[in-house]
């Protein structure tokens, strides 16, 4: 058996490696968009084909935004603004006065939101941002004075779920109107 | 004393840039990871309203994106101006929805598909008709979990 020849390993030259990975790195870095996707997450009601039964619901529990082709908006029959919806949801959920015309529960106020065919996709977003954030608001309000924590993901899951039942987020869309239909 | 005196080169010695390599790998590896290629090349003109009450999307695997809006310049001659719906790369129709959400379901776990969700990327000047037909579809076909992309606005009440 022949001797093996004891011969030191030629060495690599790795010095180029470097350059190699640079430039799979500065492509990857040109690449990459790291935008996070955000959005409003709506639940959309199941379908049915049946007509929505006729449930009787006291009016003042009812606080109805109509949205129409000219993106004006009409709060419980009064033409109103964007930037008062706000408020005024919070007001009507909470009653914190005890009116008689605003919700008896916040748990019992129900919000109608109803657009057009013809509103614009920008105002209905709008006023659907508007509504939830008022009741952000109000369950940030009601972490605060519950548990003495900001409401906010990190929350326990049995937390938020006592605070969304004392405030549930009841948002209901009515089948759009066609009145001001753009002409395909 | 001389005994332990330090031998010192003439010369400063080289850094080592052996793990040079390593460093850049690693960061390499970071954004090969994190990447997403940009599969879908838009043909509609998606300009999103700004929003403030937003929440991230989870996985973007679970995601199937909708752009509606008008089809850009050069397509006008053939698609006209009025909104369009783009699913993947092509314009496509309400009645193709179905399809299109089903083709990918068919690509997630079923234990996942729960929470599989349209995110409904809509240019902020059109109007709400052909939302309001995207979003019976999707009720019809049991797709319930939307997300209105938007872009990050300034809160109304902090002005």
């Amino acid at each position: 058996m022949a001797k093996k020849q004891s011969r030191p390993a030629a060495e690599i030259n790795a010095s180029s490696m470097a350059d190699i990975a640079f430039l799979l790195l500065v492509f990857f870095l040109v690449t990459t968009t790291i935008d996070v996707e955000r959005g409003i997450t709506v639940r959309l009601p199941e379908w049915s084909e049946e007509p929505p039964e006729n449930i009787q619901i006291n009016q003042r529990n009812v606080f109805s935004v109509l949205v129409n082709a000219q993106n004006q908006l009409l709060v419980r029959g009064e033409p109103a603004n964007v930037d008062e919806l706000r408020e005024r949801a919070k007001e009507f959920i909470m009653n914190p006065l005890k009116k008689a015309d605003l919700a008896e529960f916040p748990n019992a106020a129900i919000i109608s939101l109803k657009n057009d065919r013809g509103t614009k996709y920008g105002t209905y977003i709008e006023v659907y941002n508007e509504l939830k954030a008022a009741y952000n608001e109000l369950w940030y309000e009601e972490s605060q004075t519950q548990f003495g924590e900001h409401y906010s993901d990190d929350l326990p899951k049995a937390k938020k779920d006592k605070i969304k039942a004392k405030i549930p987020f009841v948002l209901s869309e009515a089948e759009a109107t066609s009145y001001g239909e753009e002409s395909k | 004393m001389g005994k332990f005196q330090k031998k010192r080169g003439d010369t400063a010695p080289a850094i080592s840039t052996a793990s040079l390599p390593d460093i850049v790998f690693i960061l390499l590896f970071f954004f090969m990871v994190i990447t997403k290629m940009r599969e879908t090349e838009l043909k509609v003109k998606v300009q999103m309203p700004s929003a403030t009450e937003l929440e991230k999307l989870e996985q973007k695997s679970l995601v199937h994106y909708i752009y509606i809006g008008r089809p850009m310049e050069r397509f006008q001659a053939i698609y006209g101006t009025a909104p369009r719906i783009q699913l993947d790369d092509s314009f496509k129709t309400v009645e193709d929805i179905p399809l299109f959400v089903e083709n990918h379901k068919q690509t997630v776990q079923p234990a996942l598909r729960p929470r599989i969700t349209s995110s409904l990327r809509v240019d902020g000047e059109i109007t709400m008709g052909i939302v309001q037909d995207v979003k019976t579809k999707l009720r019809k076909i049991g797709q319930l979990k939307v997300n209105y992309a938007a872009r990050r606005g300034v809160n109304k009440k902090a002005q």
